[in-house]
């Protein structure tokens, strides 16, 4: 549990390295089957439209893991990750083609905490509407 | 109809251990496109001090929500299970979920509101190791949208 990042060198305003998460059909399948997720909504046409929805959803939770990413590339161990919590707050729909969908996902330290622990904020967006909320997380740095 | 108020605090008895397995990491971190070493190769995750491979932190989730399918599904209850949408989602972790820990889940019903027509259910699930360790907190927000009139 040794993060790569020293708390002493990281202030409020620290900026992550801002990734960009490509979602497909293929990669929904991919983890219903690795998360044992396996409700239609998310890789079925026809019963997402007829629950209303506009297409097919990426899983909230694919979306949550895809964001976590920022924190834990940024910190190099995942294992300094003392909490993590998000509010779900749009969908992504994933269109039916190669392109699929992207997620932008991007990071920075809002406050440092004791015990070498600082609170980084995610802002996650796809196509420009925040899909996630109160995107938190608290990590332990060296 | 609302839910009702007196499941507050309601705890279910701890589920089966679930044994967490190399290669159930390798698939779930390939899944997310994750290619950290610490993930996959056990001489990288002790190099980081861990004693092997761990998982991604949202892992533990296909585990805690499994546990609290006894809650959703809880005919006493009588959550309207098609209507629900994953409102909020949180962790606390003691240390990283890891190959070989054999994880058991004690779910419990934090809150019962109703808001506009909905019905707003917090459920915690604490995991525990074969030692009896606290090792991750998971905190689920269900929401069940008001039926439509009619």
């Amino acid at each position: 549990m040794t993060s790569k990042v020293a708390y002493a060198d990281v202030e409020v305003g620290t900026e992550l390295p801002a990734q960009v998460f490509r979602l497909t059909r293929a990669t929904l399948v991919e983890y219903a089957g690795a998360s044992g997720d396996f409700n239609p909504i998310h890789w079925n046409e026809k019963f997402a439209k007829e629950v209303g929805l506009p297409d097919v959803i990426a899983h909230g939770m694919l979306t949550m893991a895809e964001a976590a990413r920022v924190v834990t590339d940024w910190a190099g161990d995942p294992g300094a990750v003392v909490e993590y919590g998000v509010r779900f707050t749009k969908p992504v729909v994933v269109p039916n083609d190669d392109e699929g969908a992207t997620v932008e996902v991007s990071g920075k330290v809002a406050a440092k905490l004791d015990d070498n622990q600082v609170r980084v904020d995610l802002t996650a967006t796809h196509a420009g509407q925040k899909v996630l909320g109160m995107s938190r997380a608290v990590v332990r740095l060296a | 109809m609302a839910l009702d108020q007196s499941f507050v605090g309601r705890s279910y008895p701890p589920t089966d251990p679930y044994e967490v397995g190399r290669e159930k990491i390798r698939e779930f971190a390939a899944s997310i496109g994750d290619p950290n070493p610490a993930y996959t190769d056990p001489e990288a995750a002790k190099a980081l001090g861990h004693p092997d491979v761990i998982a991604p932190p949202t892992f533990v989730f296909a585990i805690s929500f499994k546990a609290a399918h006894r809650v959703i599904h809880d005919p006493e209850l009588g959550l309207d299970y098609s209507r629900v949408v994953h409102g909020d989602q949180k962790f606390a972790y003691r240390r990283p979920v890891r190959a070989g820990d054999r994880l058991t889940v004690t779910t419990t019903i934090d809150a019962v509101k109703s808001l506009a027509g909905n019905d707003i259910l917090d459920i915690r699930g604490d995991v525990h190791d074969e030692t009896g360790e606290l090792v991750v907190t998971a905190w689920t927000k269900l929401v069940a949208r008001a039926a439509e009139e009619g």
